[in-house]
């Protein structure tokens, strides 16, 4: 589904990502984690064709990017740490706007559905800027997932929430992966990140450093090869 | 580092010699005008610098067109450069304009259109620099400059026109009735001479300053990586 | 792999997608408006102090007033817009909802005319409110169908090159000061015809006159239109 080959990206005379290989199966739920500054984030935005890569080929359901960039945002559902809602509207009416945008049939139906889905639907009607900030991520899934998209992007979804929070949007991120959709997630919770994907990688020094299957590995190794792998 | 090529090298002394020459011409060689005198030599360089500052701003728009079609960061660096001298020229003519002004019309500005979208122009070149000074990111730098630096150029020539319009329905009561020429008087053969020179020179010195310029962003831009490459080794 | 691409669109053609993005986007940020109000209300009062301001500054007796009124109404409209034009685009850049319109399936031009569509609706509004509003401190009629096109001919012309310039200016460290220095110059022509055609109408100037300028604001419009529409794509793409 997604595949990545020799990705250099370059901000300036910066090198952040210095020729990553990176690939994902269709279905799978990859986690990647790294020390700040590794280029996780970057690396989501080349995928969500937010940015262009500098050098390298990049894959998304075998269209090109940034080539293909208006085909591949058809199957794309990204969350950011940021909420990218309107605090002035309502949550169905950014719903209702992000479904009118992505050309979405059957608008009410789907709004609905999503509001259900995100457990959100008693607040349907009040502004987003009362949300406090788990609400706001789960909406946030809501928006991504209204064009039932194939391929859901993450960037470090739980930042900023409670405990209470963060477990509903375990549970929530648990459903929505389940339902066959091909998931990467970034995350700088080691421990979170390997409950939730089937497959761990460590971004660090701009490459692909470390990859473990659910499995492989018992969890509690992890942090000692996050830490042989990253030199903290 | 780097060494100054022949041709520039040679190219400096041809600019300044040309430029001595094109002294002469002005100063020397060009007859006393009837009626304004000799203040009215200014004219030479007054307009010389304005047509500097207009093909500054056409090479700064193109640069930055190419450099958005090739992302080639050397076309960025020519619209800067030539930004920068453009700037100074247009001032020059803007200056040159007043100390025109002064004993012929007894003013220091006249609401002539060309003075007028002169003075515009520099402030836009001041407006790409503040714009290029706010970004942080170089690649985002370079993008917003070139695309404003296309945008104001395609306003100049209009901006140029309406001004016009409005003269040719408003005139100004200082300098000659007819509001579209710049203090009109008749240049003898000489007097052309004179001017197309001074035309050719001030593009020299122009070209000289660009390609100087240029040398002195790339040499820059070097030593940047070196430093960069041994910070972090 | 292919089918799957097509899912939930709706099975129209591209035009109508686009279409529907441009209303979707002027919608919402209509919607959001109702809400706060901030942008609007910030716009008119400001409007009215420059008024106020002019009125002391310059001489509004009874025969000066017909020769300086399209002046101070296209003084007034220049300044508040600016207001207008950054916070329309901060909402957008500081949430990070920029984003979310970047990603969504449609040519980058659609997200700029909703904009640019949304910008103008607001600064209409206030035109609406302002001018009866002077007409009626001063005693001027300003009801001339001539001068509602002069307005929309010469907000047209200001919004589209402001929409494009704040949407740089905004992602600035200095976006307050620096929108008003990108655009003013640039601009220029068009304060300079619809304040000729406004001052025209006004005095009743001759056809041939009037016609000049708004000739030269159709063409500004136009070429500026087509201008952002090729330069977007390179502001907002990283």
């Amino acid at each position: 589904m997604i595949e990545v080959r020799k990705l250099v990206k370059t901000f300036g005379r910066k090198p952040v990502l210095r020729g990553l290989d990176f690939s994902v199966p269709e279905g799978d739920f990859v986690a990647v984690v790294g020390p700040n500054g590794a280029g996780k984030t970057t690396l989501l935005r080349i995928l969500a064709s937010l940015a262009r890569p500098t050098l390298g080929e990049v894959r998304l359901a075998g269209r090109r990017l940034p080539a293909e960039a208006g085909a591949v945002r058809r199957i794309l559902g990204v969350v950011s740490h940021q909420p990218l809602l309107y605090g002035d509207l309502t949550a169905e009416e950014n719903l209702r706007f992000y479904g009118r945008l992505y050309g979405v049939s059957e608008l009410e139906a789907r709004v609905e559905r999503a509001l259900e889905t995100v457990g959100l639907r008693p607040r349907r009607r009040d502004l987003v800027r009362t949300f406090s900030r788990g609400m706001q991520q789960r909406l946030s899934i809501g928006r991504a997932i209204l064009h039932e998209p194939l391929v859901m992007l993450l960037d470090e979804p739980h930042t900023g929430l409670d405990p209470e929070a963060a477990a509903m949007l375990d549970r929530l991120l648990g459903q929505v992966a389940g339902e066959g959709r091909t998931v990467v997630m970034t995350s700088h919770d080691l421990q979170r990140a390997a409950s939730l994907a089937n497959r761990v990688d460590v971004l660090a020094g701009g490459v692909m450093a470390a990859s473990v299957r659910k499995g492989e590995l018992d969890p509690a190794e992890l942090p000692a090869l996050y830490r042989s792998v990253t030199g903290a | 580092m780097d060494p100054m090529p022949r041709a520039l090298k040679t190219l400096n002394w041809l600019t300044a010699a040309l430029f001595v020459a094109a002294l002469y011409m002005v100063f020397i060689y060009a007859p006393r005008e009837a009626v304004m005198g000799d203040v009215q030599r200014v004219f030479y360089f007054h307009v010389s610098a304005g047509w500097v500052g207009a093909v500054a701003f056409l090479v700064t728009a193109i640069s930055g067109a190419v450099f958005l079609a090739r992302r080639n960061p050397k076309w960025d660096r020519l619209a800067v450069a030539s930004v920068e001298i453009g700037m100074v020229f247009a001032f020059i003519n803007i200056v040159s304009g007043a100390i025109w002004a002064r004993p012929v019309w007894n003013t220091w500005w006249t609401w002539d259109p060309r003075l007028v979208t002169a003075t515009i122009m520099e402030l836009i070149y001041l407006a790409y620099l503040m714009l290029r000074q706010g970004i942080e990111d170089p690649d985002r730098r370079a993008r917003f400059g070139s695309v404003y630096g296309i945008v104001a150029f395609i306003s100049v020539p209009i901006t140029f026109l309406s001004i016009r319009f409005f003269r040719t329905i408003h005139p100004v009561v200082i300098g000659s009735g007819d509001p579209t020429a710049e203090g009109a008087f008749d240049m003898t053969p000489r007097m052309l001479q004179a001017f197309m020179f001074s035309l050719l020179t001030f593009t020299l010195i122009y070209a000289t300053l660009l390609w100087h310029r240029v040398r002195l962003a790339r040499i820059t831009e070097h030593v940047e990586e070196r430093r960069m490459q041994l910070t972090s080794a | 792999m292919p089918e799957a691409l097509a899912t939930v669109a709706r099975g129209d053609r591209p035009v109508a997608g686009y279409l529907r993005a441009i209303a979707a986007i002027v919608r919402k940020d209509l919607a959001a408006e109702l809400r706060s109000r901030e942008l609007l209300g910030g716009m008119l009062v400001f409007s009215l102090l420059l008024i106020l301001i002019f009125n002391f500054a310059l001489e509004l007796d009874a025969r000066t007033r017909q020769t300086v009124t399209a002046g101070v109404l296209w003084s007034t409209f220049a300044f508040a817009g600016t207001l207008g034009l950054n916070r329309s685009m901060a909402l957008e850049v500081d949430r990070g909802c920029l984003d979310g319109l970047l990603l969504a399936p449609v040519d980058r031009s659609a997200l700029f005319f909703g904009k640019a569509l949304g910008n103008l609706v607001f600064m209409l509004l206030v035109a609406a409110i302002i001018l009866p509003t002077y007409s009626a401190l001063y005693n001027v009629n300003l009801f001339l169908p001539g001068l509602m096109g002069v307005v929309l001919l010469g907000s047209i012309g200001y919004v589209v090159v402001g929409t494009l310039l704040s949407s740089m200016a905004v992602q600035a460290r200095t976006r307050d000061i620096l929108l008003p220095l990108l655009l003013f110059p640039v601009v220029l022509p068009v304060i300079i015809a619809a304040v000729r055609a406004t001052s025209g109408l006004l005095q009743a100037a001759p056809p041939e006159e009037i016609r000049g300028w708004i000739n030269l604001l159709i063409a500004y419009d136009v070429i500026f239109t087509a201008v952002a529409f090729m330069t977007f794509d390179y502001i907002v793409e990283e």
